[in-house]
């Protein structure tokens, strides 16, 4: 059979079955609210966000290898672009950009204009330390996670705390080799 | 007869996570399946050492006299393979399209257990689904 071509995440995201945007908006502000009511500590939950976004970015990631047909990225810039292009695009409706590459093409920057997440959200002063979004970045990590990259994804800049944009660094940490035979004491 | 004789899906680690049977051609009881399963599991990785092409994937069709198997791997590691008649060809698809399915109704389903075995009615019902179409599509052929 020929390899089938890659979908452009616009073309995934015309045929995805959709939910009403603000629906989806309210729900995740409903879930935020909820976690600072019983956790009560912002840090405790900005890690639970995270830790959400990792469950299902383990998830997440075969239905994005299901439907979008992309094949295994040759490295972690290409990698890195398929998230912003169509990852962003297939799940959120946004295009993100990528900048900010270090020099040894294992850091960059994932800008995001638009957040669908935050349409109606303005941060309290009591909740600064809040990462609104921060279940984006754990997505993001549990996607990678499954095809072997280990990543630390961190914000840099946040508009609800007053930047101009939302800035998520990705940082590559290390390749785990998917040679067999698996170490077992790993 | 039936085209597909049954279908297989494995976790990255060899386990045999969903097995159907359809028609009565080399049905095997539990033990067998997990005996094939594993087998199989180890013999692509195997067949990806062995390979002379750098990069290679692992087999993607095992062609016997009685039966081919053909087999998909998710690059997250998950193997979908199918064992069916000779001959056919659009068991790829069919394969990529149970990806799809248990991306949609196994991952999906909040209470399913990653990595555990498949026990989810609608995937069952919506694969019979599809597999009987195929196979009716097969026919009119």
């Amino acid at each position: 059979m020929a390899p089938v071509a890659p979908r452009s995440g616009d073309a995934i995201f015309a045929n995805i079955e959709r939910v009403n945007a603000e629906l989806f908006t309210l729900t995740y502000g409903a879930i935020v609210r909820q976690l600072l009511t019983d956790l009560e500590e912002v840090e405790e939950v900005n890690k639970q966000l995270d830790q959400m976004g990792y469950n299902i970015g383990i998830r997440l990631i075969d239905e994005f290898l299901a439907k979008s047909n992309v094949s295994r990225c040759v490295d972690f810039r290409e990698t890195a672009d398929v998230i912003a292009k169509v990852g962003f695009k297939m799940f959120l409706g946004v295009t993100a950009s990528v900048t900010n590459w270090d020099a040894e093409g294992t850091c960059c920057s994932i800008v995001l204009e638009d957040n669908p997440l935050v349409d109606f959200v303005e941060l309290p002063d009591n909740y600064q330390g809040l990462y609104y979004c921060n279940i984006l970045s754990g997505v993001i990590r549990g996607a990678l996670d499954m095809v072997s990259m280990k990543a630390e994804v961190t914000w840099l800049r946040d508009a609800l705390r007053g930047d101009d944009v939302f800035e998520l660094q990705v940082k590559l940490l290390k390749q785990v080799p998917e040679e067999y035979p698996y170490k077992d004491d790993e | 007869m039936a085209a597909i004789y049954s279908l297989y899906i494995i976790n990255k680690s060899g386990g045999l996570i969903y097995y159907k049977d359809y028609g009565s051609a080399g049905r095997m009881d539990t033990n067998d399946t997990l005996r094939v399963a594993s087998l199989w599991h180890s013999m692509h990785a195997i067949s990806q050492q062995l390979s002379p092409v750098s990069g290679c994937s692992g087999i993607e069709l095992l062609q016997a006299d009685t039966f081919d198997l053909h087999c998909f791997q998710s690059l997250t590691g998950t193997k979908f393979f199918a064992v069916c008649e000779p001959g056919i060809q659009q068991i790829e698809s069919l394969l990529k399209f149970v990806y799809e399915l248990y991306t949609d109704y196994v991952l999906k389903n909040p209470f399913y257990e990653i990595e555990m075995p498949i026990r989810c009615e609608l995937f069952d019902i919506i694969l019979t689904q599809s597999v009987q179409k195929d196979r009716v599509a097969l026919l009119g052929q």
